[in-house]
């Protein structure tokens, strides 16, 4: 059976793609932000997962306000990457992993959670920059995705409970596949920013701490924070993090922290990251 | 309809409801044109005529050649979307927002070397704390 093995946190800022793509990772503006994740670097070729189910959002790239899916999986075979706006960045292609994308998606959807399903779509930063932060700049990505999109471009966004919710389904869903695959759920986005209006460039690493304290110890508690809690606290965009709870919820009830790594500014954004371990 | 008024309690900031989204949706999708390379050059070629070919607001369109983003998002603009006319521009995201609070992008800069702008009396308009 599939085994869910861990489960990563990152932000995905996209200036993060752009210091990379650009060669400027060894600036003294980013060296620290990539120095912080070495140790997960060195971990993940260790840990050699075959999928990552990847929690991101797009950010009006694959989906226009034509279409605004709230909770949307990828059964792609591939993906390829988006052009926003300044050429699509220089990153392989992103391979899904569709068997199990459609398994996991029958049991959601008969676990009366109403994905809506993708066959064909663009990727943005929102899924690529964590893998350029796990995996450097590869050939080709060493890991299958598959990628769920949330939506929190646009208010009402899910709320955390449900967040969390999903990811518990996720986990039955992953744990159900009948071939031994090593599956990492990564959550990505946040954390404290707004990038528009007058309060531009708001962090509050406060509650951003404790938001990664409770993330491990008590989401059940942390599940209950309402949308206008992240709003006011964390800056518009902040509300980003809703997707970690899905990681979360998909962990199980006990986790091990084995790295965290709290860092700002990248660009007008505060990044977190953690690695943890299901025990239980 | 619902009563946004939490919402509408944060100062310098606009949330993206469903109503906005309807508002800004010819501005938005307009926006979204610009992930071709061929439609960025056609824009940068003469940006009145492709704002022409939209059924945008007035008000939009102005806001669009001012590049006043704040104008933007009152119309209905969403954050993400209007990226796409920033990195038209070349202009990274950092700019773009400083282009919003009113600060010089050096300010701007300088302020999230020092940690970011505080919460402190940014929560809440009504309440002011
Ligand atoms: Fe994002």
């Amino acid at each position: 059976m599939a085994r869910i093995t861990a489960g990563v946190a990152t932000s995905h800022v996209p200036a993060i793609g752009a210091a990379l793509d650009f060669g400027k990772s060894g600036s003294d503006y980013w060296q620290p932000l990539f120095d912080g994740y070495d140790w997960s670097k060195e971990w993940i070729k260790k840990e050699k997962p075959d999928v990552v189910v990847l929690i991101y959002n797009d950010h009006a790239s694959a989906f226009s306000l034509a279409v605004l899916p709230t909770f949307a999986i990828g059964c792609a075979e591939s993906y390829a990457i988006a052009d926003e706006g300044f050429g699509p960045r220089p990153v392989p292609v992103v391979l899904g992993h569709a068997d199990l994308a459609c398994h996991i998606t029958e049991s959601l959807i008969l676990d009366e959670f109403d994905m809506t399903i993708i066959n064909e779509m663009t990727v943005d930063h929102g899924l690529t920059v964590p893998l350029s932060l796990m995996f450097g700049q590869p050939e080709a990505w060493p890991v299958k995705v598959v990628p769920i999109a949330v939506n929190v471009v646009e208010y009402p966004q899910p709320t955390g409970n449900r967040c969390f919710e999903l990811g518990k389904a996720l986990r039955k869903a992953i744990r159900s596949y009948d071939e031994d695959l090593n599956v990492q759920v990564w959550g990505t986005g946040g954390m404290s920013h707004q990038l528009q209006g007058p309060r531009a460039g708001l962090i509050n690493s406060e509650f951003d701490h404790e938001f990664l304290d409770q993330l491990v110890q008590d989401p059940d508690t942390l599940k209950k924070v309402p949308h206008i809690e992240y709003l006011r606290e964390a800056g518009s965009e902040g509300i980003e993090m809703i997707m970690w709870l899905i990681m979360r919820g998909a962990l199980g009830k006990k986790v091990k922290e084995l790295y965290r790594f709290y860092h700002v500014p990248a660009s007008n954004t505060a990044v977190g990251h953690l690695i943890l371990k299901p025990t239980k | 309809m619902n009563d946004h008024e939490e919402l509408d309690d944060i100062p310098g900031t606009t949330v993206f409801t469903t109503e906005r989204s309807r508002q800004g949706f010819q501005l938005n999708q307009f926006c979204m044109s610009l992930m071709k390379e061929e439609n960025r050059e056609r824009f940068r070629l003469d940006e009145r005529a492709y704002l022409d070919e939209w059924p945008m607001t007035e008000a939009q369109k102005q806001a669009v050649l001012a590049r006043d983003y704040n104008a933007a998002i009152a119309q209905g603009g969403n954050i993400y979307f209007l990226a796409k006319i920033f990195a038209t521009d070349g202009q990274s995201f950092q700019q773009a927002a400083a282009s919003m609070t009113g600060m010089s992008s050096d300010e701007y800069a300088q302020m999230m070397l020092s940690g970011g702008r505080s919460p402190e009396g940014q929560r809440s308009i009504k309440e002011g704390r």
